[in-house]
């Protein structure tokens, strides 16, 4: 019975040869683009990897665990503000400060996930929201240490990667890597077994399983590649001030997961895609940009409410 | 609406240059327009003020009909949200897609910033006709960050403190928002006025959007000042005024402004609660000075309201740049030689009525007025000068190398002397 369930999780775990080659594809595609892309949407293209990755670190708690948490920016800024002022007042090398940032945002994700785990559904919501303003308040008045309302700002990014393309594909590599890491982490058993609390939290409780702890290692995890995330943006912005940690960029986090799919994982490109491409090609247009944005996410909760990703997956399924 | 109509426009005029001009075109050395990108809050918390800044802007280049010697500008305005992140991203977008020769602009010190800390990589020349933060023109200098037609925060508030004493006020108490603006600017006050023998009895320091002031009101009435200075921006300003006249305090203690609590942008809708305020600053709507008179006149007649602070900067900021590019025949593309030229050059025609020229870090050099606010006849109301400071440097009179080895000014620091 043991064996049987192992060889099971196996044929999970590892990559189908068509589904590999279809990675392989897309990356080399993705790393092509610099090739024929302007400097500036190069720029674009690193951020929609960087908030790719924070998507998906929500995802790995909204679409497998069932818990949609609205902190994970606050998680993600603890991360650019470590690595700067670690860079920068500090004086630690690059590596040593991206380390210490993602450290950071782990054991920030732990202490939230410490609060936040026995709770499900909206509460879950509430707290987060109510924890990331926690850390929006602290970095807004410890003025000494982070600079307040004008941030801190310094050259984080080592100089062998201070040419956009370069910088680009460091940032592509780095997403390539953790992709690959949180897809395991949600096929593995541990995985499956979030998503069995996903399903029905009080069968899996039943079943003897240690519901708290699961959700507590699945938050810590997802705190974590929200800190690659943090730390990649710290390198790409050199600059952070409270917007990095506050409510919106946790709000978009959630946003560029719904519209990619939840639960897809690599929807989560493709949604942080939409919607930065969106921000700045309307944008140029009309200064009521924001509006034009509210209305695209109003259009695909109506028509695609399992978004971008989850859309295509139904039409291209074949019927039953 | 307006700005796409001047897109349009924009761009029908240089189709028509293009066709028109092609004969003697290359006779110039130069191809195309100027490209200046410019950056304003048209959403966000500040929007106000940047809708002014933006028509700071087109007010000039509609005098000079859209030309700098000789060469026809093309601008574009990217709404910075004020958020220094969106602020950030259109800087990138204005300098790598847009290919702009310079920018200008910005309101809020965050957004300013970042973008002076993107722009130290690229080279490209960077105006802040708004943005105040001292640290910009002093202990972080950046050459290619210049800040014609601005000021620093705590340089007219230096002037300030001296006024104070010379008025005999022995006994001060702040009120500020709490962030690097307030700190600044209450700082200066406070060094001046604490050297000179004053005292500060003590300082509050209130979040952004206070509504209600009735804690801080009610604590200032009980101290027995002999003025109170208030460091209050945008609708926090207007609330402090009117509460302050409210509380009954106005016909009891002076109140001093630093100069955006005064700023048209916020006297505009007041009534006689702001009528006396007093407040140092470079520009004053309510001069005799006829070039003044004349800017504003010409201003209120196009916008329907007296010009505020961001009007009148971003206005002579852009004069700032044709007059330095008129002296390099309108090379732009040229970084090095503008923002050389730029820093040499001295501003005859502003709306001060007064040359105007940077100190050795960017910085310009003012004759600062200590401003009241006075009812003019049509009723609307106007900061009007009472007395000057002449050639006020943003290091006040220390030496600008000791001045910068003390700490910028913060909460914790107020350069207040001890007894």
């Amino acid at each position: 019975m043991m064996s049987a369930r192992f060889s099971h999780l196996a044929r999970a775990a590892s990559m189908s040869g068509g589904g590999a080659s279809i990675a392989a594809l897309i990356v080399a595609v993705a790393a092509a683009l610099p090739l024929v892309l302007s400097t500036y949407q190069v720029g674009l293209a690193t951020e929609v990897l960087i908030f790719g990755i924070l998507a998906m670190s929500i995802d790995i708690l909204g679409g497998f665990a069932g818990r949609t948490s609205l902190g994970h920016g606050a998680i993600f800024g603890v991360s650019t503000y470590v690595v700067i002022y670690a860079s920068v007042q500090v004086g630690l090398p690059p590596a040593a400060a991206f380390a210490l940032g993602v450290l950071a945002a782990t054991l920030i994700a732990a202490i939230f996930a410490l609060l936040a785990v026995r709770t499900s559904g909206v509460y879950f919501l509430l707290l987060t929201i109510a924890l990331g303003m926690i850390v929006w308040g602290i970095c807004l008045r410890w003025t000494q240490v982070t600079g307040g309302e004008n941030g801190i700002r310094g050259d984080v990014r080592p100089m062998v990667l201070l040419a956009h393309s370069r910088f680009y594909w460091a940032v592509l590599a780095a997403a390539a890597a953790v992709t690959y890491a949180m897809w395991r982490f949600v096929r593995s058993p541990f995985g499956l077994t979030l998503r069995g609390i996903r399903d029905s939290e009080s069968r899996m409780r039943s079943l003897g399983y240690n519901v708290p702890l699961h959700l507590f290692i699945g938050f810590t995890a997802s705190g974590f590649f929200a800190g690659v995330a943090g730390a990649l943006y710290a390198m790409f912005n050199n600059f952070v001030s409270p917007s990095t940690v506050g409510l919106a960029q946790s709000v978009e986090g959630v946003l560029m997961m719904v519209a990619g799919g939840v639960g897809t994982l690599f929807g989560s490109f493709v949604g942080a895609a939409a919607i930065i491409a969106l921000e700045n090609v309307v944008s140029t247009y009309t200064e009521r940009w924001q509006m034009v944005l509210g209305l695209t996410f109003i259009l695909i909760m109506i028509f695609a409410p399992e978004g971008i990703i989850g859309k295509l997956r139904a039409i291209s399924a074949p019927k039953a | 609406m307006d700005r796409r109509r001047f897109l349009k426009n924009t761009s029908a005029a240089l189709a028509s240059l293009g066709a028109a001009s092609a004969p003697w075109r290359s006779a110039i050395a130069q191809a195309g327009p100027i490209k200046i990108g410019v950056l304003a809050p048209l959403t966000g918390v500040v929007a106000s003020g940047g809708k002014e800044m933006v028509e700071g802007v087109q007010f000039y280049l509609g005098q000079v009909n859209n030309e700098m010697a000789g060469r026809k500008v093309e601008f574009s305005i990217e709404d910075d949200a004020s958020n220094p992140d969106t602020a950030l991203q259109k800087a990138r977008r204005l300098v790598e897609q847009g290919n702009c020769h310079m920018l200008i602009g910005n309101l809020l010190a965050n957004t300013g910033l970042a973008v002076a800390n993107y722009v130290k990589g690229t080279g490209t020349p960077y105006f802040i006709p708004i943005i105040a933060a001292d640290d910009l023109t002093q202990r972080q200098r950046i050459k290619n960050v210049i800040r014609i037609a601005g000021y620093s925060a705590s340089a007219f508030t230096h002037p300030l403190g001296d006024w104070a004493l010379k008025q005999g006020y022995r006994k001060i108490a702040t009120v500020s928002q709490d962030y690097t603006f307030g700190h600044e600017q209450c700082g200066g006050l406070a060094q001046v006025f604490t050297e000179g023998g004053g005292e500060i009895v003590q300082q509050f320091w209130h979040p952004l959007n206070t509504a209600d002031f009735s804690p801080y009101l009610g604590q200032l009435a009980d101290l027995k000042v002999d003025a109170i200075f208030a460091m209050e921006t945008g609708a926090d300003a207007t609330r402090f005024i009117q509460q302050y006249a409210g509380f009954g305090l106005k016909a009891k203690t002076p109140l001093l402004a630093a100069m955006n609590g005064t700023d048209q942008s916020v006297i505009r809708t007041l009534g006689d609660d702001c009528e006396g305020v007093v407040s140092p600053a470079h520009f004053a709507e309510g001069s005799d000075n006829p070039v003044t008179q004349k800017f504003v006149g010409e201003y209120e007649t196009k916008y329907g309201k007296i010009p505020s602070l961001y009007g009148f900067s971003m206005y002579s900021g852009m004069m700032w740049i044709d007059a330095a590019l008129k002296k390099m025949d309108g090379k732009a593309e040229d970084r090095e030689a503008l923002i050389d030229t730029v820093l040499k050059t001295e501003l005859d025609g502003s709306p001060l009525g007064k040359s105007v020229k940077l100190d050795a870090y960017g910085n310009p050099i003012y004759d600062v007025y200590i401003r009241k606010v006075v009812k003019r006849a049509d009723g609307k109301f106007w900061n009007v000068p009472t007395t000057s400071y002449a050639g006020v440097s943003q290091f006040w009179k220390y030496d600008p190398e000791t001045y910068m080895k003390q700490p910028p000014y913060s909460r914790t620091f107020q350069g207040i002397k001890k007894a």
